[in-house]
């Protein structure tokens, strides 16, 4: 059942938000912290321990890579609300030093990147390289 | 007629709103085949459009939410919403591979904790030379230069003026705004290539909103790597701005 992967999926962000609130809780700040990774990793821990019982049908699989493949028209949506005009109306100080800080962390990504070494530069085909889904998404 | 179209339209917002990202991918698909030649990628245009969309809608309506503040595009706002954005992103991470997550672990830790106190240093120093040389206006400003919540967060906690807070959510976007942009462009200066190199750049760039879209722009495969770690961006500088990156300011400037 294709609810199945859907509602999996379900679990683990509402688990990962609710486990977020509680350390942002626990560290006094006032925010969810890392809610939506820590619901990510109990995703990648879920689907290897189902492939591992081998109770994980295609069908499951493709409720939780429907959304996945959505990711990017989701991104499309969310650029389509940002505060543009706020965001431009901020004058000088707003833009320079989001440039420079932008900028900053540009050179020291590519500073680290370039210490990988090449051995490991192959990029890993993710698994599921047989979903028509996102073989689109790509 | 039009206006039963308009209220069909308006009474299914998200399924409008489906119906019009579909339209908008389906232009960008066409415009990077046939004008750009598949140099920039689709969702690099998209995401573009979506952004110019965002400024128009802004300005028809003086709100804040960009298309989703017309009652015509309101699902725009439930489809790209927190909600959606993370439920997608999270499934995203069915695709990750636990080992190659698991050999990047520590040096994500040290691209966050630099992703956090470089663009401050940046934000908190451009501030000051711009005459906001109080400790509070300092790190307010500086904190919106790693996320534009980050930023109200710390001005809440330690008391910044109004206008300084706005200033300080200005500069987060313009980050996030640049970060989506230009990372398709700079994507070969950044070296993003593998998964580890995403997670890098996730703990760097910060802002789940500017990585997610830049590495969707960019390779689709290395979404998930990038976003594991974004993730934790907001939170850690939540937990530092108003903490040890206040103090530390209040030291300096006094």
């Amino acid at each position: 059942m294709i609810i199945y992967g859907t509602a999996l999926l379900a679990v683990c962000h509402l688990l990962g938000i609710f486990l977020g609130d509680l350390l942002g809780q626990a560290l006094g700040v006032k925010t969810n912290v890392g809610g939506v990774g820590i619901a990510m990793l109990l995703l990648i821990f879920a689907r290897l321990y189902m492939a591992k019982k081998d109770i994980l049908p295609k069908l499951t699989e493709l409720g939780v890579e429907y959304w996945g493949a959505m990711y990017i028209p989701v991104v499309v949506a969310m650029a389509a609300q940002q505060d543009m005009v706020s965001a431009l109306r901020g004058g000088p100080v707003a833009v320079l030093s989001a440039l420079a800080a932008a900028g900053t962390c540009a050179c020291v990504i590519a500073v680290i990147n370039r210490t990988e070494r090449v051995t490991v530069d192959v990029a890993p085909e993710p698994i599921l390289h047989d979903n028509p889904l996102l073989a689109d998404a790509e | 007629m039009i206006e039963i179209l308009q209220k069909a339209a308006a009474q299914n917002g998200l399924v409008t709103a489906f119906a019009i990202v579909g339209l908008i991918v389906l232009l960008s698909g066409q415009i990077s085949r046939r004008l750009t030649f598949g140099r920039v990628h689709g969702s690099a245009i998209a995401i573009v459009i979506g952004l110019g969309l965002a400024y128009w809608g802004g300005t028809q309506t003086g709100g804040h939410k960009g298309l989703a503040d017309m009652s015509l595009f309101g699902g725009i706002g439930l489809m790209g919403g927190a909600m959606l954005r993370d439920f997608a992103i999270v499934a995203t991470a069915f695709e990750v591979q636990a080992t190659e997550a698991r050999k990047a672990g520590m040096i994500g830790v040290v691209a966050l904790l630099l992703g956090t106190v470089l663009p401050f240093i940046v934000g908190a120093g451009i501030a000051w030379s711009f005459g906001y040389s109080d400790a509070v206006s300092m790190t307010t400003i500086g904190a919106g230069a790693v996320t534009y919540i980050v930023g109200p967060v710390t001005g809440a906690a330690i008391g910044a003026t109004p206008d300084v807070m706005a200033l300080s959510i200005a500069t987060g976007l313009v980050k996030a705004i640049i970060v989506m942009v230009g990372t398709p462009i700079a994507a070969r200066f950044l070296a993003l290539k593998t998964p580890r190199s995403a997670m890098v750049f996730g703990g760097l760039a910060g802002t789940v909103s500017g990585v997610s879209a830049g590495l969707a722009a960019t390779d689709r495969k290395l979404v998930p790597y990038g976003a594991l770690v974004a993730t934790f961006h907001t939170g850690l500088g939540c937990l530092m701005g108003p903490s040890v990156l206040f103090l530390a300011t209040k030291a300096l400037v006094g």
